[in-house]
């Protein structure tokens, strides 16, 4: 049975394997085309303008190695040459602001890294100076007794959904409000917190406590999500090897299958820490600003390190460049700080695993 | 639970095993069962407080507060440019973020695919002051300066380019680009994820048939990946309309309702509203930015119930 | 023409070197040897694949069946670092040979996988046009339903998914989602046919029903199997190929190749018996 009847006719010719192909020359030429292209953009204005540059290169490369492609090649070659050049650019033109983020934190950033600037507060300081030692106090405090509230709350309830709540409605329950937990703006459970303390001790409360508790609340999820995650990867003949041994279920949890989850868990916590350490919105509503170190965290209020950097750069004062020095010197802290916190868990993730699981 | 058959080494009486090991249970499980209840009080009690709080919003009398509007007239011009710039920058976002995820998923070569993707996670952590002082020190004098000016003058026959455009640069235009490149790297990552997942099977099928890559990739890749990308992209908006920090530094807000992006007066988001208010409000005031906290609470609410609904239900082609 | 083994078994067939532009669809497999990057996985294959007939490949697990047969399409080199030295001549044109381009080539070597890969989002009037749509620009709507019905009864499915045409590829059994894979593959019209063990995931009757299948596509492709199963190649091909390995990390080869009746009644080589026989594999 053939078909050969009615046999619509091909874009290319049946029989022949071979095609014409674009080879590296003509495709360097193509790229080597669109830059100077790209720099003609700005080349009237005498200084390089790099955004520019690089916008007009992609799109001409895009367009060039379209048209170029499907003349040598046909149609369908080119419009694939053209999807890769579009991906590609993509990749190119994000890659654009967040590099100039950091370089700009860099550069800027770099201008107040000194010794008073670690050592000293803002306390009587209007102009040039002053540090972020009582911010840095702030965020240590604040974010400690955020991770001591959520660690607990986190664990134990991955506890119940992994081995105690299995399939319950309850459990169900529990997890799609874990999820919805996770969508909570930021600010939103700061109002919570600054609600939750007005309604118990009164109006006006600024305090460390509360902003961990606002904390609390965006940490918790993250954490029950992973660390649910990782008991359900212990396999169940470690469980049930423990059980023959007639070792009771909590002692099972604790000496056998926590140890075996805990690289994932404390990843799981380091990268909930990093998470929120830089919220600002939160601790603006409940924490406020102090010029000065405040050791309490139940009474007053607290300088955080995000709140340090919105404020030195919204309201820098006399002269306003001392202001937005510091706020700069800031970021850079509180990325360095985040980038810190990731790659601790990825070392911990690789280090802590024991050996021979998975 | 417990098998004492033979009691473990060291051990001789059952007995006082199975008590100790019966409290010990119970009391673990207990935590563990209140920690589950607690989660529910929890977010219960953050429904409540809010309210609580944003009650005397509703019943004041119109003069008591700043400006004398109603509530109604207060939220709806936040409201308003809360969704107008998350859609902004979902729109922004969206494309390009699965672009970047296909380019990571299938274009890079092996080597450098896997460290990209660490990239992108690292992105995602970046704090939201940083994004904003970044928008307000370097991205708003560039878009100023080349593309506000080019845009009024040539496609200024657009009610979103009628100008005048800023010169500060502090415009809803530049907040939503921030805020694409903020909520961009959850969305890729959640897009490499799915494209990675993409059976070979299926990849194969479709080059044996004689396809390029790209045609593969519509043909096999892109329809099995689709529900997770819609899912990833329902989380950045969920994200975008909670942020407060990037707007509140960049925008320059006004009270009106308008389309118009490249101009000073823009309407301000929810969020960057309370955040530029609380600080020095008291009484009334306080409970009125509570309360368009509850409203925001509820909006985000509704788009990351959607997010689920379509991730849990949308999974075509899981089989094969 | 038989390739005879005259030498011991680390040695393989040689066979006529001139490429011949005989009949259609004949294929030559000249001096081929296949590559995972620097890993030698198949070495040496000289053969001849007469046209429009079956050709069984069996040996034991891991002996390089299936990157060969992957080798004929140019699918081989889907995974990085994969690569051949060597020719295969298909009408006298090799395709391995400089300015070729694979695409082209899979459009007329098509192929049949192991397990049946429908395209799960698409109907399965659309997974029989898949691959013809993506080769011509406009079908319109009566040439389309034409070749569905034609590929489809092509493969002995029309009767069975006639009035179904639009619901998903996926909801068919696995039996007819395997048919489906093969009317997709010969609605492009190839020459020649791959089938990468094709019934090793199905149930007996819709093996048996695949087998019958080959039996009349036969008549217009050549078509290539690899199969584990001795009794299927005994049954459905008039050609059959011994691959074999000597051991993990060594390549594979080819021992003999024969007309079937001779390879299982009376083959030449001692591994060849002893696997035929079941004394290995």
């Amino acid at each position: 049975m053939t078909l050969t009847e009615e046999r619509p006719a091909p874009a290319d010719t049946a029989s022949s394997i071979t095609a014409d192909r674009l080879g590296r020359g003509p495709q360097l030429a193509v790229v080597f085309a669109a830059v100077v292209l790209g720099a003609l953009s700005w080349a009237a204005e005498g200084q390089p303008n790099w955004a520019r540059w690089i916008i007009v290169s992609l799109v001409a490369y895009c367009v060039g190695i379209y048209v170029v492609s499907r003349w040598v090649e046909g149609p369908r070659r080119g419009l694939d040459r053209f999807m890769a050049a579009i991906v590609t650019s993509a990749f190119l033109l994000v890659a654009m602001p967040l590099m100039s983020l950091v370089w700009t934190v860099i550069e800027r950033g770099t201008n107040r890294f000194d010794t008073e600037f670690f050592t000293e507060t803002m306390r009587g300081v209007v102009g040039e100076g002053g540090g972020i030692y009582h911010a840095v106090v702030g965020t240590l405090i604040v974010t400690g007794l955020a991770t001591v509230m959520s660690v607990p709350f986190g664990l134990f309830t991955a506890i119940y959904l992994a081995e105690y709540g299995h399939g319950t409605r309850l459990a169900k329950a529990i997890q799609s409000m874990v999820d919805v937990m996770t969508g909570i703006p930021s600010i939103v459970a700061g109002l919570f917190a600054y609600a939750f303390f007005e309604l118990l001790f009164g109006p006006g409360t600024r305090s460390g406590i509360a902003g961990a508790v606002a904390l609390t609340v965006l940490m918790t999820p993250v954490i029950v999500r992973s660390a649910e995650e990782m008991l359900r990867l212990v396999p169940n003949e470690l469980r049930e090897a423990s059980y023959a041994l007639g070792v009771p279920k909590w002692k099972t949890i604790v000496k056998v299958v926590l140890p075996t989850a805990i690289a994932g868990i404390i990843t799981g916590v380091v990268l909930a820490i990093a998470r929120v350490i830089g919220e600002t919105a939160p601790l603006l509503v409940t924490v406020g600003l102090a010029q000065g170190v405040n050791w309490n965290p139940f009474d007053g209020r607290m300088t955080t390190l995000p709140v340090y950097t919105y404020y030195q750069y919204v309201q820098p004062g006399i002269p306003p460049e001392a202001g937005q020095d510091r706020a700069w010197s800031a970021a850079l802290v509180l990325i360095i700080i985040v980038m810190a916190l990731f790659t601790a868990a990825r070392i911990l993730s690789t280090v802590l695993k024991p050996k021979g699981l998975r | 639970m417990t098998i004492t058959d033979s009691p473990p080494s060291g051990d001789t009486a059952a007995a006082p095993t199975e008590k100790t090991s019966k409290l010990g249970d119970r009391v673990f499980s207990g935590i563990s069962l209140g920690a589950g209840i607690l989660i529910l009080v929890t977010l219960a009690a953050v429904a409540l407080f809010l309210f609580v709080e944003a009650w005397p919003t509703f019943g004041a009398d119109v003069s008591e507060f700043d400006g004398s509007d109603t509530f109604l007239q207060y939220v709806a011009p936040l409201l308003f440019g809360t969704i107008w710039a998350a859609f902004l920058a979902l729109l922004l976002a969206l494309p390009l973020a699965v672009a970047v995820a296909l380019f990571v998923s299938h274009y890079a070569p092996k080597r450098v695919a896997q460290s990209l993707g660490y990239f992108i996670d690292l992105l995602a952590a970046i704090p939201s002051v940083v994004f904003g002082i970044w928008g307000i020190a370097v991205l708003a004098p560039i878009l100023s300066r080349s593309v506000y000016p080019w845009l009024e003058d040539n496609l200024g026959f657009l009610p979103f380019f009628a100008g005048p455009a800023s010169t500060s640069g502090r415009t809803m235009m530049t907040a939503a680009v921030v805020l694409a490149v903020m909520i961009l790297p959850i969305i890729t990552a959640i897009s490499r994820e799915v494209f990675l997942q993409t059976p070979r099977l299926h990849e194969e099928a479709s080059l044996a048939l004689g396809a390029t890559k790209w045609e593969m990739i519509k043909q096999a890749v892109l329809p099995y990946g689709r529900s997770g990308v819609i899912s990833g992209a329902m989380l950045g908006l969920g994200r975008a309309l909670g942020e407060t920090m990037a707007v509140a530094i960049i925008l320059s807000p006004a009270d009106i309702i308008t389309v118009n992006v490249i101009s000073n007066q823009n309407p301000n988001t929810i969020a960057s509203n309370i955040a530029l208010k609380f600080p020095e409000s008291s009484g009334l005031e306080v409970n009125r930015l509570i309360a368009t906290g509850l409203v925001l609470f509820f909006v985000t609410f509704l788009v990351n119930a959607l997010a689920r609904r379509v991730a849990n239900t949308g999974f075509s082609g899981a089989d094969g | 023409m038989t390739d005879r083994v005259d030498t011991p078994q680390t040695d393989v067939a040689v066979s006529s070197t001139v490429p011949e532009t005989g009949p259609d669809n004949r294929i030559v497999v000249e001096n081929l040897n296949i590559y995972y990057s620097d890993f030698l996985a198949v070495k040496d294959v000289d053969m001849v694949i007469e046209p429009r007939s079956v050709t069984a490949l069996i040996g034991p697990s891991g002996c390089g069946k299936s990157t060969f047969i992957r080798s004929l399409n140019r699918m081989h080199e889907v995974i990085d670092g994969a690569h051949v030295k060597g020719s295969v001549y298909v009408d006298g044109e090799d395709l391995y040979g400089p300015g070729v381009d694979p695409v082209a080539v899979r459009r007329k070597v098509g192929m049949v996988f192991q397990r049946p890969n429908p395209f799960p989002t698409m109907s399965i009037a659309d997974n029989v046009l898949a691959g013809k749509r993506l080769n011509s620009k406009r079908i319109n709507k009566s040439d389309a339903e034409d070749l569905v019905e034609k590929s489809l009864r092509g493969a002995n499915l029309w009767e069975e998914v006639k009035d179904r045409l639009d619901k998903p590829g996926s909801g068919l059994s696995g039996g007819q989602q395997q048919r489906l894979c093969i009317a997709r593959a010969i609605a492009v019209e190839p020459e020649i046919l791959l089938m990468d063990e094709p019934c090793s995931a199905l149930d007996p009757i819709s093996t048996l029903a695949i087998e019958q299948l080959m039996n009349e596509l036969k008549s217009t492709y050549t078509i290539v199997i690899v199969t584990h199963n001795m009794q299927q190649a005994a049954r459905v091909s008039s050609r059959t190929a011994f691959f074999t390995i000597d051991g993990t990390g060594q390549p594979g080869y080819v021992v003999e190749m024969d007309d079937t009746d001779v390879m299982f009644s009376n083959p030449k080589q001692q591994s060849t018996i002893d696997y035929v026989t079941g004394r290995f594999g």
